[in-house]
């Protein structure tokens, strides 16, 4: 079957690739364009790994075709530092040691950048709802939940 | 999150050691740019796709690859058939042992299959949705057999055999002839029946836990490129590559010399990336194609083939004094091995009475097959299963002496010169510095609310030493570079790079902490039994040191003095004894002059500690039911833990957090579900339920610190133990909060109703 032209925008860059009908977006963006920052953790959209925005939306890239990014904005884990420094929600986790083993983290990150664009005061209790979707086996969330709360803080301007 | 000091090393004064530096690690795990098992890709490479049983006991007759291998794309297909005849026998892996051939058997099948899932062929091929149309045309025979899906079923008389021929093997008396029970242990002390007759209450009952998964959230991944010459590069994302290189050796019998192993930035393992699943084929794969083979399983495959733990069935039975005093126990643990030999029952049957004297006691456990994925370590491997029911049952012993748990612990709990059940008597050692700590924790203090309960429960793990080595370098500008052989798993190199800047007086920051692939760093045993940051430390120390002597030697040479006279204090060379004239030296400026003072300066050193600390953990949990749904809610929970000494302590706390949550969830929700055919209903993370951020509440975490004396700074290991506890301190929690005493994890909401209609009657 004949490949599909993909045009789209990649953290604020455009991107063409050709993809096969039935391709994952998550596939493209990790076997195409060698963005592997975005992992995959099971495929169903249940464990958040995968976490990506789609026009700023959050979704698990590994739910979406490939093809349905045509003309679409992505962002990825890739693009969340700004190329000279860390975001401060990366900045946090590091501080924080809100990661283990990491593979969760790109996927935690993508997701806590859209929770604090939607909602830059969370309470405890939203941060853990708005990331219920993103497994982490390895902490316990004790660490992520602050770092979060401690990086939308820092976000607003009440840096501890 | 507080932390207490205690002894003799404590009172040494760390500069570097306690503090919390950002890992060195982290900037690549927080951008994306680390390269975990699936991330790697190679010019030429080709994909493998896995065929499995769709039966969980059957014969397989014959298998028909030639449609397959006709198929588009396809460049290689192997079988069972393709691996050497090798004989049974141990080969050491961690904390246990593998035997070769269920190995090799596990991999690919050979003649039988024995779960649903199990390898029976894989394809390799130009792309993976090829190779996956190609492994449907693979015409598998099999003669269905019944599959043998509980424990009860596997021990009845007439209850089919999965490994014929097979002779049970441990101490007698064991069963005669076919059986599936593979392997019984056995253990006494005194008079267990007079102990029980001297008792003024005993309590007894069953505890059974489902299988359980470790969970991991990378799956496994393995690149695997061969060379014309018979030299193999493996890719994988392992808690071990040298054991990695020794499973490939001897599964496929190539000579080791032959394999390169590069350990991937590792997702996740908890115990289930220790042994080998996917290597082996890729690596067969790879020779007849001349291609490299990527190998990566779906989530469905880790679940259906891959870990899980045993489910167990464990009988205990306690009697005390009316003043709490323990005087007798008895306990027979089943465990579920999956369709080989080798749960960890052994392990179970040390650590079962290990926490307390028992005055007397006799135990029993049964290793023993059915047609469940073959068991991985998981964390404590055996301990939290043989923990929930001892500790259950002195929960229910507390509560008919009408006393306080962590009271009636502390009556019996093992310290400094005791003997432990399992053999050795007791060094240093933080269990009642533990239980003191959580009697004085707030939490401990705070009102319940309605519908509400608090448990506590108590965890013991051996923790490991084994085999270790580093390299530590020294830079030109007075960094160093510090390289050992254990994947990280959790924030290792951070505690390494601590370590070596520790000794040699620099800041965390001007040491690059490596982890190398077989070829570039000595041998470590693998990434387990908590045992990195105290052997492989050790290693980096006495490698530190070495170099320490280094610099004092380069000192000495520019001042032109004897060695003797230069000490190494606080990062630089003081001069003493004739010396002290000259100004010190740094180690920027000693490495500045390397090249003239005698050449680069390197030094390694080797390890192999024959036992480490133990470590002992308590926790406390407040759980809230819901009685109309049953559906239980943790509201406060907190860890405590003696960790020795903290090299780093946000990621001790990481580990207390982690092993908690984990067990939290293996006692409420996560559970392996099986059909009456055998196959696993739920291979998915939306109905095989881990706790998500939702789920939990904070959890506060005491790290004690009672120094180890086996470890220069009174290191313990403290990722396993925080496993041991929550089984039973959950389980103590809900039942308190009922009313009736639980025996069956998980504690799902339709369990709890059952209880709660029960108690009304």
């Amino acid at each position: 079957m004949a490949k599909i032209q993909v045009q789209t925008t990649i953290n604020g860059e455009t991107a063409d690739f050709l993809c096969d009908a039935q391709q994952t977006l998550l596939s493209a963006l990790r076997d195409q364009l060698g963005l592997t920052g975005t992992k995959e953790g099971c495929s169903t959209g249940d464990c958040g790994s995968c976490s990506i925005t789609l026009d700023g939306q959050l979704v698990p890239s590994c739910l979406v075709l490939a093809a349905e990014a045509q003309g679409r904005e992505i962002g990825t884990v890739e693009g969340v530092a700004d190329g000279t420094g860390l975001h401060p929600i990366q900045q946090k986790f590091l501080e924080h040691a809100a990661l283990q083993c990491g593979i969760c983290t790109p996927g935690l990150i993508v997701a806590t950048r859209a929770l604090l664009l939607k909602n830059p005061n969370p309470t405890e209790a939203e941060a853990r709802y708005y990331l219920a979707g993103n497994l982490c086996r390895c902490t316990g969330y004790d660490k992520i939940i602050r770092a979060v709360l401690d990086a939308a803080a820092s976000m607003r301007g009440e840096s501890a | 999150m507080s932390n207490k000091m205690s002894g003799e090393q404590g009172e040494r004064k760390f500069k570097v050691v306690g503090t919390r530096p950002i890992r060195h690690d982290g900037l690549d795990k927080v951008t994306g740019r680390a390269n975990y098992g699936a991330d790697l890709a190679l010019p030429g490479m080709i994909h493998g796709v896995i065929l499995r049983s769709p039966h969980a006991h059957a014969r397989i007759k014959k298998i028909d690859l030639s449609k397959a291998l006709a198929m588009p794309g396809v460049k290689a297909a192997v079988t069972g058939a393709d691996f050497p005849e090798i004989g049974s026998g141990g080969m050491p892996a961690g904390e246990s042992h593998i035997d070769p051939k269920d190995l090799q058997a596990n991999i690919l099948a050979r003649g039988k299959v024995l779960y649903h899932g199990h390898a029976v062929a894989a394809i390799a091929a130009a792309t993976i949705e090829q190779a996956r149309e190609a492994c449907k045309m693979i015409a598998v025979d099999y003669e269905v057999l019944e599959p043998v899906m509980s424990l009860e079923r596997a021990l009845a008389k007439d209850a089919p055999i999965l490994h014929e021929g097979r002779k049970a093997v441990g101490v007698p008396p064991l069963p005669e002839g076919d059986t599936n029970i593979m392997m019984r242990l056995a253990n006494a002390k005194g008079d267990v029946d007079a102990g029980f007759k001297s008792a003024d209450v005993v309590v007894e009952g069953w505890y059974e836990a489902s299988m359980a998964h470790q969970g991991y959230i990378e799956p496994h991944a393995t690149v695997v490129t061969t060379r014309e010459n018979g030299q193999a590069d493996v890719w994988c994302s392992t808690q071990g590559q040298f054991a990695v290189k020794s499973m490939l050796s001897v599964t496929l019998q190539i000579d080791p010399n032959l394999i390169r192993v590069t350990p991937s930035e590792i997702g996740g393992g908890f115990g289930g990336k220790t042994t080998i699943y996917l290597e082996p084929i890729a690596l067969l794969l790879s020779r007849k194609s001349g291609r490299p083979v990527k190998l990566v399983m779906t989530r469905e495959e880790v679940f259906r083939a891959t870990g899980p733990t045993s489910g167990t069935r464990i009988w205990a039975k306690l009697g005390a004094k009316k003043d709490g005093t323990f005087v007798a126990a008895d306990t027979r643990m089943e465990f579920e091995a999956g369709g080989f030999a080798g749960s960890p029952m052994g392990a179970a049957t040390m650590t079962v009475f290990a926490s307390y004297n028992f005055p007397s006691f006799r135990l029993e456990g049964l290793d023993i097959v059915l047609n469940k994925p073959k068991v991985a370590a998981y964390r404590a491997p055996g301990a939290p299963n043989a923990a929930y029911a001892i500790e259950s049952a002195i929960d229910e012993l507390a509560q008919k002496l009408g006393m306080d748990p962590i009271e009636l612990r502390l009556k019996n709990a093992v310290k400094e010169g005791d003997t432990a059940s399992y053999g050795p008597k007791f060094d240093r050692i933080g269990f009642i510095e533990c239980l003191n700590a959580a009697k004085n924790h707030p939490h401990y203090k705070a009102p319940l609310g309605k519908n509400q309960g608090r448990g506590v429960g108590a965890g013991f793990w051996f923790n490991v030493g084994l085999q270790s080595s580093a390299t530590v370098s020294i830079n030109d500008d007075g960094s160093a570079v510090v390289r050992t052989g254990n994947p990280d798993i959790g924030g290792s190199r951070a505690s390494m790079a601590i370590t070596a800047a520790e000794e040699l007086g620099i800041p965390v920051e001007r040491v690059r902490p490596l982890v190398g692939d077989t070829d570039s760093v000595g041998y470590c045993d693998l990434t387990g039994g908590s045992r990195v940051t105290y052997a492989t430390g050790m290693a980096v120390i006495e490698a530190s040191k070495l170099v320490i002597e280094h610099l004092r030697a380069r000192a000495a040479t520019i001042w032109g003095c004897e060695v003797d006279a230069v000490e190494w204090r606080d990062g630089q060379a003081v001069g003493t004894n004739g010396a002290s004239n000259n100004k010190p030296l740094s180690l920027a400026d000693i490495a500045k002059q390397m090249g003239h003072t005698g050449g680069p300066i390197i030094a390694s050193a080797s390890v192999n500690p024959p036992a480490a600390g133990p470590g002992f953990g308590v926790h406390i949990c407040d759980i809230e039911v819901d009685p109309e749904t049953g559906r239980s809610t943790v509201v406060r929970y907190t860890v405590v833990q003696d960790a020795g000494k903290a090299v780093h302590p946000s990621y001790v706390e990481g580990q207390l957090q982690g092993g908690a949550a984990q067990g939290i969830g293996w006692a409420l929700w996560e559970e392996y579900l099986f059909d009456k055919n055998g196959k696993m209903e739920n291979p998915g993370f939306l109905d095989y339920r881990m706790p998500v951020a939702s789920d939990l509440p904070m959890l506060d975490t005491v790290v004690i610190e009672v120094p180890n004396p086996l470890h220069p700074y009174g290191v313990r290991g403290v990722g396993e133990t925080p496993i041991v506890p929550p089984l039973a301190t959950v389980g103590n929690a809900l039942s308190r909060a009922i009313g009736v005493r639980m025996h069956r994890l998980p504690m799902t909401p339709p369990r709890v109703l059952d209880a709660i209609e029960t108690k009304k009657g």
